[in-house]
C-alpha cells in the first residue's frame, strides 16, 4: 500500500466503514469494487482491512457486499464542538494550508441553504371544479422550446423549436465529465421518452451522433469540440454563459479524465486539463452575445433554436431580459444548487442564488416587459422530483433540466468525487475498467422509467388541480401557496401564503 | 350592498346557469322570454347574483358608447363624472331606471352615459392614452375607473348594449331593472351560484367590455396564467372573478390580434394533440400555431360560456365538456342555455335542439343585411 499516516497532513476521515466480521465471507467484492483503495485484503491473516481515510462514502462496497456486512457511517465531528467553528471550517482551513491549493469538489452545493421548493405547496380541485383522472382522460404534457411570435400572423411559419413529450430534459453534462456509457444510457433514454439531453461543453463522440434528434449541443467558452458538423447534428444549440454550480468561472475537466476518445471529441491533446475560460473571449457584453447567437443561427441556416444558459445570479432578471432581446429563442437558468463535475468548493458553496427566486424574478420581469411569451424558459439546479418540476413550471418555467437526478438513476450516491475520475459507479470516469459498470441496456431503461414515472406524477398532480394541459399551469402561480416564507419572499415568488 | 373587494381573494369561483338567444333578422323582443328562460333554472343559482345583457337596447344612441357604471355612493359618482367629463363628450346621461322590489334591500347607484372620446388637446391626456383608436380608448378608460376610483365600476361600455346585473335571484334583478321594458335582438342572462364569496354587484355576470359580453358557468382553473398573460398586454383585472379574463381575452385576441371568433374559440378550447395529429397538414399547422402562440390564453377547467359580440352570439364549452350547454333553433332565432328546460320552457315546437360537442363553438350571426342596417356598412362586425 502507498498509504501511510502523516501527522502534519492529518485530516480526520469523513466516514467510518464498519465491516461485521461474523458476516464477512472474504469474497473480496468490496476490495475489487472500491476505486479509491479504501479496502484491501491481507492474505496471510485472511482479513479485509479498511483505510477509513480513503473512503469517500460512495457505498459501492455496501451495494456489492453479498452478506450486507458493511455499513458506511458519517463520522461524528472529530473536533471539539464549537457553534461557530464547525468541522467544515476547521478541515477546510487545514486542507488549504496542507496542500497549498483551493479544494475542488463535485456535484451541487451541499451547504444547508433554504430550499424554497419545500416551502411551496400545490393546489387541488374540490367540488366547484372536478379533478380530472389522468388514467381515464387525456392529459397533455407536450412542450415546445423555442421562440413564439406575439400574435398569430397569417401565412407565417413559426420559428424553429424543439418538441418535448414531457417538460423534463437532461441538462448539460459533457462527455468527459461523464463516461461513454453514461452518455449512451442518457441518449437512449431521452430518445425513448421523446425528450432531449444536452451534450455539455465537451463536444460529442461520433458514436453518439445517432442521437441527433434528441440532443442539444452546447457551445461554451472553451469551444471544445465545436465544429460545423457538431452544430448540424444538434436539434438545438445552447450557448453556455454560466453554470449554477460555479457562476463566473469556466469549466474544469482534469487531465486525468482526458482519454484518447475524449481528446478526439474535445479536439484537445490527451491528458491535458480542459479548463475553459471564465468568459467567452468573444462576448464581453450583450451586443457580443447577440453576434454569437446570430453567428450560430447563420451557421445552421436558422433551422434550430438557440438557447442561452446563465447561472442564477443577483441581477438575473435584467440579464435574462437582455438575452430575450438579443435573439435567443430560449433562456436556461441554472440555480446555485446545480451540479458540476468539478468546481472550486469556495465558488460552488457561496456564489449564486436559488433557482426558485431567480426563476420567479425572471418570469415576472419578462412579463412586465411584455415579452415573456416570446421566449422559452428552462429552469435547472437541484430539481429532485416531479413536485419540484411542477412547482418550477407553475412559477414560470417552460421545462426543466435535470442532472443530478439522472445520475442518481445511473447509480450515483452523491459522493462528490466526479473530478477525481475514479467514480466507483462508472458514471464519471474514463477508466475502461470502471466505466463498464454502467450498462446502457439496463441504465437507459431505468432512466426511461424515471421520465415515465415523473410524467405520470405530473399528470396526477395536474389532474388533481383540474387542468389537462401543461400550458395552463405554466406561470400559473395561483396553484401555489407558500408556507413559512417571509412577505418579501412571497412577493418575489409571486405566491400567496397558505390560507389566503 | 357593496362588498369590499380588496379582501385578497385572488378570484371568486361559482357554479351557475346561463341562457341566451339571438334573432338573426335583428327583430327586437322584450326581455320577458330571457327572464322566463333563466328562471327555469332557479336551482342553478343561490340568489347571490344574476344579470342580463341586451343588444339593441339603445337604438337612438347606437353610435355612442353606452357606459354603464355602478357607484357605491355619490362621492364615487361625483369623482367619476368629473373624470368622465374630461375624457368623453357625453350626449346623454342619467340614472338607470329601477323600481323598488321586495327582495332586494340595499343596492348601489346605477348610471348610464352615452358618449364618445373627446378630441384630445392637451399633452397630459395624450401621454395618458397613447392609443388613438376609440375602442382602445374606451377599454383603457373603463380600466382606469375600475382601478383608480374607489366604489365605481364600469360594467358595460359597448354601443347599443346594456348590462344589468346585481345580487339577487334573476327574477328580482329583472323586476328591479324592469327588464321587460327593454327590447333587444340578442339577450344573454345569468343565474349565479357563488361558492366562496358573498357576491358583490360588480362580480355578477355578464362581464362586458366594449361590445363583448360574457356569461359563464364554471371555474377557470387556468385563471392565474390567463390573468398574467392579459397583464402583459396592459389589461388590469380588478373584478376578481375568473369570467373577467374571458371578455378581455376576446378583446385581445379578436379585436387587437385580429383572430376570427372561431380561431379564438380554438385558443380557448383547443383539440388535444392526439386529435391534432390526425388532422390534415393545413389544419394541423393552423391549430398547432394557435396552441403554441396562445397557450396562455387557453381556458382550462370546467366552463360553458355564452358570448355576445358585435353581430352575433357564441356558445362554447370546455374541451372535455365539464359543464352543460344546449342549443335550440326555431326559425330565425337561436337559443343557447345550460339546460334544455330553459329553452323548451319558453319556446314550443323547436326546429332543432342539440348538445354541441366539447370545445365546439356554436355561432349564430346576424344576417349581413341586418348587420349593415344596424352598424352601417363601414362599421365592421366581428369576423367569424
Amino acid at each position: 500500500m502507498k498509504w501511510f499516516k502523516k501527522v502534519h497532513h492529518y485530516l480526520p476521515p469523513d466516514f467510518i466503514l464498519e465491516r461485521a466480521d461474523d458476516l464477512c465471507i472474504r469474497c473480496k467484492a468490496c476490495v475489487t469494487q472500491c476505486s479509491f483503495d479504501a479496502n484491501f485484503y491481507d492474505q496471510k491473516r485472511n482479513f479485509i482491512y479498511t483505510l477509513q481515510q480513503n473512503c469517500v462514502g460512495c457505498n459501492r462496497c455496501v451495494a456489492y457486499c453479498p452478506t450486507e456486512a458493511i455499513v458506511v457511517k458519517n463520522r461524528p465531528n472529530p473536533f471539539r464542538e464549537h457553534s461557530h467553528w464547525g468541522a467544515y471550517y476547521i478541515s477546510g482551513i487545514k486542507r488549504r494550508a496542507y496542500y497549498g491549493g483551493t479544494p475542488v469538489k463535485s456535484m451541487g452545493n451541499d451547504r444547508p441553504f433554504p430550499i424554497y421548493w419545500d416551502k411551496l405547496l400545490l393546489n387541488a380541485s374540490q367540488v366547484t371544479n372536478p379533478s380530472i383522472d389522468p388514467l381515464r382522460e387525456p392529459m397533455e404534457l407536450r412542450t415546445y422550446i423555442g421562440r413564439r411570435p406575439k400574435y398569430l400572423k397569417k401565412g407565417e411559419a413559426l420559428p424553429p423549436s424543439i418538441m418535448l413529450q414531457t417538460p423534463i430534459m437532461i441538462g448539460a453534462m459533457s462527455y468527459g465529465a461523464l463516461s461513454f456509457n453514461s452518455v449512451e444510457s442518457i441518449g437512449r433514454a431521452v430518445t425513448m421518452a421523446g425528450t432531449f439531453f444536452n451534450s455539455g461543453e465537451g463536444g460529442l463522440s461520433r458514436d453518439h451522433y445517432k442521437f441527433s434528434k434528441h440532443v442539444i449541443v452546447q457551445v461554451a467558452s472553451g469551444r471544445f469540440g465545436v465544429h460545423k458538423e457538431y452544430l448540424d447534428i444538434g436539434s438545438a444549440i445552447e450557448i453556455k454563459i454560466g453554470q449554477g454550480a460555479k457562476p463566473g468561472i469556466g469549466g474544469h475537466l482534469p487531465g486525468e479524465k482526458v482519454s484518447e476518445s475524449i481528446s478526439q471529441a474535445r479536439m484537445i491533446p490527451k491528458g491535458t486539463d480542459a479548463l475553459s475560460p471564465a468568459p467567452h473571449h468573444d462576448i464581453y457584453s450583450i451586443e457580443d452575445l447577440r453576434q454569437l447567437i446570430y453567428a450560430l443561427k447563420e451557421a445552421t441556416r436558422y433551422s434550430k433554436p438557440v438557447i442561452v444558459k446563465i447561472a442564477a445570479v443577483h441581477n438575473v432578471a435584467a440579464i435574462a431580459s437582455g438575452i430575450a432581446r438579443s435573439g435567443a429563442d430560449a433562456i436556461s437558468i441554472d440555480g446555485f444548487k446545480g451540479g458540476t463535475g468539478a468546481a472550486p468548493e469556495i465558488i460552488r458553496n457561496h456564489v449564486g442564488i436559488p433557482i426558485e427566486l431567480a426563476l420567479a424574478a425572471v418570469d415576472t420581469r419578462l412579463r412586465q416587459e411584455g415579452i415573456r411569451n416570446e421566449v422559452s424558459i428552462i429552469a435547472s439546479g437541484g430539481i429532485r422530483g416531479s413536485a419540484d418540476a411542477i412547482k418550477a413550471i407553475a412559477l414560470g418555467a417552460d421545462a426543466v433540466y435535470i442532472g443530478t437526478a439522472a445520475l442518481i438513476t445511473l447509480g450515483c450516491t452523491l459522493c462528490q468525487q466526479c473530478h477525481t475520475g475514479r467514480c466507483a459507479w462508472g458514471i464519471t470516469t474514463q477508466d475502461p475498467f470502471l466505466s463498464k459498470r454502467v450498462n446502457p441496456d439496463i441504465m437507459s431503461e431505468h432512466l426511461y422509467n424515471l421520465f415515465n414515472v415523473w410524467s405520470l406524477e405530473l399528470k396526477e398532480i395536474m389532474g388533481a388541480m383540474g387542468v389537462n394541459s401543461i400550458e395552463s399551469l405554466r406561470g400559473n402561480r395561483l396553484h401555489l401557496r407558500g408556507v413559512g416564507l417571509s412577505d418579501r419572499d412571497l412577493e418575489i415568488l409571486g405566491v400567496l401564503p397558505a390560507g389566503e | 350592498m357593496f362588498i369590499n373587494v380588496s379582501n385578497n381573494l385572488p378570484r371568486d369561483i361559482s357554479g351557475c346557469g346561463i341562457s341566451g338567444f339571438i334573432n338573426t333578422n335583428g327583430r327586437r323582443s322584450s326581455g320577458r322570454a330571457c327572464v322566463d328562460s333563466i328562471c327555469m333554472m332557479r336551482d342553478r343559482g343561490n340568489g347571490l347574483g344574476a344579470g342580463f345583457a341586451v343588444y339593441g337596447a339603445y337604438p337612438e344612441f347606437r353610435n355612442y358608447y353606452a357606459i354603464h357604471i355602478i357607484y357605491q355612493d355619490n362621492k364615487a359618482r361625483e369623482e367619476t363624472e368629473e373624470y368622465l367629463s374630461t375624457k368623453l363628450s357625453i350626449v346623454q346621461r342619467g340614472g338607470i331606471p329601477t323600481k323598488k322590489t321586495k327582495n332586494i334591500q340595499s343596492r348601489p347607484l346605477f348610471f348610464v352615459y352615452f358618449g364618445k372620446p373627446r378630441a384630445q388637446s392637451d399633452v397630459a391626456e395624450i401621454d395618458e392614452f397613447r392609443e388613438d383608436q376609440e375602442d382602445e380608448f374606451i377599454v383603457r378608460l373603463a380600466m382606469k375607473i375600475n382601478e383608480n376610483i374607489k366604489g365605481a365600476y364600469v360594467i358595460s361600455s359597448g354601443k347599443n348594449l346594456g348590462v344589468f346585473k346585481g345580487i339577487g335571484f334573476p327574477e328580482d334583478i329583472a323586476e328591479m331593472f324592469m327588464i321587460d321594458d327593454y327590447k333587444g335582438y340578442c339577450w344573454i342572462a345569468h343565474n349565479r351560484y357563488p361558492t366562496n364569496t358573498p357576491g358583490w354587484w360588480g362580480g355578477a355576470h355578464p362581464f362586458s367590455v366594449l361590445d363583448w359580453s360574457v356569461v359563464h358557468n364554471g371555474e377557470i382553473s387556468s385563471y392565474g396564467i390567463n390573468k398574467r398573460y392579459l397583464e402583459m398586454f396592459k389589461y388590469n383585472l380588478n373584478l376578481k372573478t375568473d369570467t373577467e379574463v374571458i371578455s378581455y381575452l376576446l378583446d385581445l385576441l379578436v379585436r387587437r390580434h385580429g383572430l376570427s371568433l372561431k380561431e379564438a374559440a380554438l385558443a380557448f378550447a383547443p383539440p388535444f394533440w392526439t386529435q391534432i395529429e390526425k388532422m390534415n397538414t393545413d389544419q394541423k399547422n393552423k391549430i398547432e400555431k394557435i396552441r403554441r402562440i396562445y397557450g396562455s390564453a387557453m381556458l382550462n377547467g370546467p366552463f360553458a360560456i355564452l358570448v355576445g359580440f358585435k353581430g352575433g352570439l357564441m356558445g362554447l364549452s370546455d374541451r372535455i365538456k365539464l359543464r352543460p350547454l344546449v342549443v335550440g333553433q326555431k326559425g330565425d332565432t337561436t337559443y343557447m342555455a345550460s339546460e334544455e328546460s330553459a329553452i323548451v320552457g319558453v319556446v314550443k315546437e323547436l326546429d332543432r335542439i342539440w348538445s354541441p360537442n366539447a370545445g365546439e363553438p356554436v355561432i349564430a350571426k346576424l344576417k349581413p343585411a341586418v348587420s349593415a342596417r344596424l352598424f352601417g356598412k363601414s362599421n365592421k362586425t366581428v369576423r367569424v
